[in-house]
């Protein structure tokens, strides 16, 4: 049995479907990411399972039992909010005690379990701080560790790292796997950001308007996106959409306008004619001043529209001469070499049919 | 608006500093200029209207009082300075006044506890009703102030009158107990509904102000935290609070202690407070050096309580920032 379940469970305000009849279950010990755009319902599914919103239909159960009866104060989960929403008027440790008063923790246990939760998120010494006086980043492991002093079975994450910058974003994405490697409470987070999914979890859920489009390993969501909402929502991705021409069994051809037959390989049972898009990174793609030697599975000619330099890689869009624009990139390994093209030159693209990934839509 | 401009000689002061006399600041720099030109005007009435008269009040509280009333010449007629603290001491021998000063504090103590009492659920409704209605509560809590404060008090009279309805459903229900009719008006029951209703504003609109700042956020930290209904607003939105308390309780208690014009109508014989005292003192016995003392009194223990609101409130003010 999953620690917690969640069956069918549809959420409506008014005309609008915030969460459509989703079904998903997650285990002891896992962390586990809602991935999705705003509005796309992760953070009132969030809200449904600490109990602050309730399903219109469907069941939420935790350890085999349902919770729509159980108001929020009585649930064994515990959230860590975007604002991090710390007492102003209490102390570093009194926020952590907070939760310890209201479950009748004993005064003198009490002064352990802080100092324990404080060591987790390494705040030992900041006992008599107020909110105030702590930085974002110190805010939000007060946060954690008042939700997490109480060994909750569960705890939910409303996109904790958003409010911060990006370098404390990677420290603490980095802090966070560590402690939930370390308390192995199961953690479920929110997120807007793809790059913190992948880095974190260990299962995610991409949602869009309501749904689960796929659910699955981060390598699996990356590499193998089933929908275009997934592969174009994760990471960069070409999506080359167009009639299946060809389907040999293990390689299929899509007749990509602009751009001609793009062989992908694939096992779909799709025939000619049926519309399909192959999804291609565009790191999997080689591009180079001259033919390549060999003969690539797909290979095609264009022209450098814009770039993009990144630091560590740029970004080149190259036009075909059928006006498709693919986006391609290219690590700049070599020291003070910023680009190895300049708008305006002619370029050569090619990529084995195992590059890309096919998708039936 | 006459801009602050730099002073030409000032700036050379800096440049040439051997024209300049060591020592010497220059004199009306340009900001010090602007800030006299805007604090100037109240600062002056402040002066005229609070400072002068108090200091009239002190001088006076130390002279004698004329055989009719008012004040004996300063220089009496073997040319001596005529000044004591005699009416200070009749206040500090006297006990009679002390404990009019007490009840008066009691009474500005209860009606600030009602007023706290009946305020904050009203508060909280007004914060946590929609934009739209929000400003119809509001001004619905500063509507009395539309009408004269005297005839609000008359306005009282009728209500609690003896032949009013509520009277007569009072001394009824009494009667059904067996106990004997009471009257409501001329009481200090009469006095301390009016005190309430009169100065429920003040308390109503800091506590506002306060409460319509709080964060649902941390309400719901709270409950996600264990707490239920009662606990979140004890631990949570009433210390957050306080602010708001000490500040409502500051308008509502210094004014309900000197006030003279509710007792006066609507109290009996035994409610005579320290402002009908100060009253009578300078328009009905007309001894001016014994008003003067009270009022002195009055001004420093509404002074001192002031203080000790503010302090408290600023105690608790920087730790929330």
């Amino acid at each position: 049995m999953a620690l917690l379940e969640i069956q069918g469970v549809t959420r409506r305000f008014g005309d609008f479907t915030a969460v459509d009849d989703v079904s998903l279950a997650v285990e002891a010990g896992e962390f586990f990411t809602l991935l999705g755009p705003s509005g796309c319902g992760k953070t009132t599914l969030l809200r449904m399972i600490a109990g602050f919103d309730l399903p219109d239909a469907g069941r939420i159960l935790l350890n085999g039992e349902d919770l729509a009866a159980r108001p929020p104060e009585l649930r064994p989960v515990r959230t860590v909010f975007q604002s991090y929403a710390l007492f102003p008027h209490m102390t570093v440790e009194g926020n952590i005690a907070f939760p310890l008063a209201m479950a009748h923790v004993p005064a003198g246990e009490r002064k352990a379990r802080i100092e324990a939760a404080l060591e987790d998120v390494r705040l030992t010494g900041f006992n008599r701080r107020y909110p105030h006086e702590l930085s974002g980043g110190q805010r939000q492991r007060v946060a954690i560790a008042r939700a997490l002093v109480t060994h909750p079975t569960m705890l939910l994450l409303d996109e904790p790292l958003a409010a911060l910058d990006a370098k404390l974003r990677e420290d603490l994405s980095i802090e966070l796997i560590n402690l939930q490697k370390e308390v192995g409470i199961a953690f479920v987070y929110v997120t807007h950001d793809q790059t913190e999914a992948l880095a974190l979890s260990h299962r995610i859920a991409v949602m869009n308007r309501g749904r689960i489009e796929q659910l699955d390993e981060p390598s699996k969501i990356y590499g193998f996106p089933r929908t275009r909402f997934v592969a174009d929502f994760i990471g960069h991705c070409n999506l080359f959409s167009g009639p299946v021409a060809a389907n040999a069994g293990d390689v299929v051809t899509v007749d990509v306008g602009g751009l001609g037959p793009v062989r992908v390989a694939a096992r779909s049972a799709l025939g000619s004619g049926a519309s399909g898009t192959v999804a291609l990174r565009p790191e999997k793609i080689r591009i180079s001043a001259s033919a390549p030697e060999d003969t690539p599975d797909n290979h095609y000619r264009g022209t450098v529209q814009d770039l993009l330099y990144m630091g560590d890689v740029t970004v080149y869009r190259v036009g075909t001469p059928g006006g498709a624009v693919v986006e391609t990139l290219l690590a700049n390994s070599q020291s003070g070499r910023a680009k190895f093209f300049e708008v305006g030159d002619a370029v050569e693209m090619s990529w084995p049919v195992a590059a890309g990934h096919f998708i039936e839509e | 608006m006459d801009a602050p401009r730099p002073n030409p000689l000032a700036a050379r002061a800096e440049t040439k500093p051997s024209v300049s006399r060591a020592g010497e600041r220059p004199r009306n720099r340009p900001s010090s200029r602007g800030k006299w030109l805007v604090s100037g005007p109240p600062l002056l009435y402040l002066i005229v209207f609070f400072a002068l008269p108090t200091l009239i009040m002190v001088l006076a509280s130390f002279r004698t009082p004329a055989e009719f009333g008012g004040l004996a010449p300063l220089v009496d007629e073997t040319g001596r300075l005529d000044l004591n603290v005699d009416s200070y001491v009749r206040f500090a021998t006297e006990p009679v006044f002390l404990r009019v000063f007490v009840k008066s504090a009691g009474y500005a103590t209860l009606t600030t506890l009602f007023c706290l009492l009946l305020a904050y659920p009203l508060a909280t409704l007004i914060a946590n009703s929609s934009r739209k209605y929000r400003d119809v509560l509001l001004l619905l809590v500063i509507l009395p102030f539309w009408s004269n404060f005297l005839i609000r008090i008359y306005a009282w009279m009728i209500i609690l009158g003896p032949n009013a309805a509520l009277a007569k459903f009072v001394n009824g229900a009494l009667a059904m107990f067996g106990a004997g009719p009471v009257p409501l008006l001329f009481s200090g029951f009469a006095v301390l509904v009016c005190l309430v209703y009169v100065h429920l504003p003040f308390m109503v609109l800091p506590l506002y102000a306060n409460l319509e700042k709080h964060e649902q956020g941390l309400l719901d930290a709270a409950q996600d935290l264990g707490a239920n209904a009662w606990q979140r607003f004890w631990r949570i939105t009433f210390p957050l609070s306080l602010p708001g308390v000490y500040a409502g309780a500051a308008l509502v208690f210094i004014p309900a202690l000197g006030i003279f014009a509710i007792p006066d109508i609507l109290g009996g014989p035994d409610d005579t407070l320290i402002g009908n005292l100060i009253k009578q003192q300078f328009l009905e016995t007309r001894d001016w050096p014994f008003g003067s003392v009270l009022s002195i009194v009055l001004t420093v223990a509404a002074l001192v309580l002031a203080g000790i609101a503010a302090w408290v409130g600023r105690r608790g003010a920087s730790r929330h920032a």
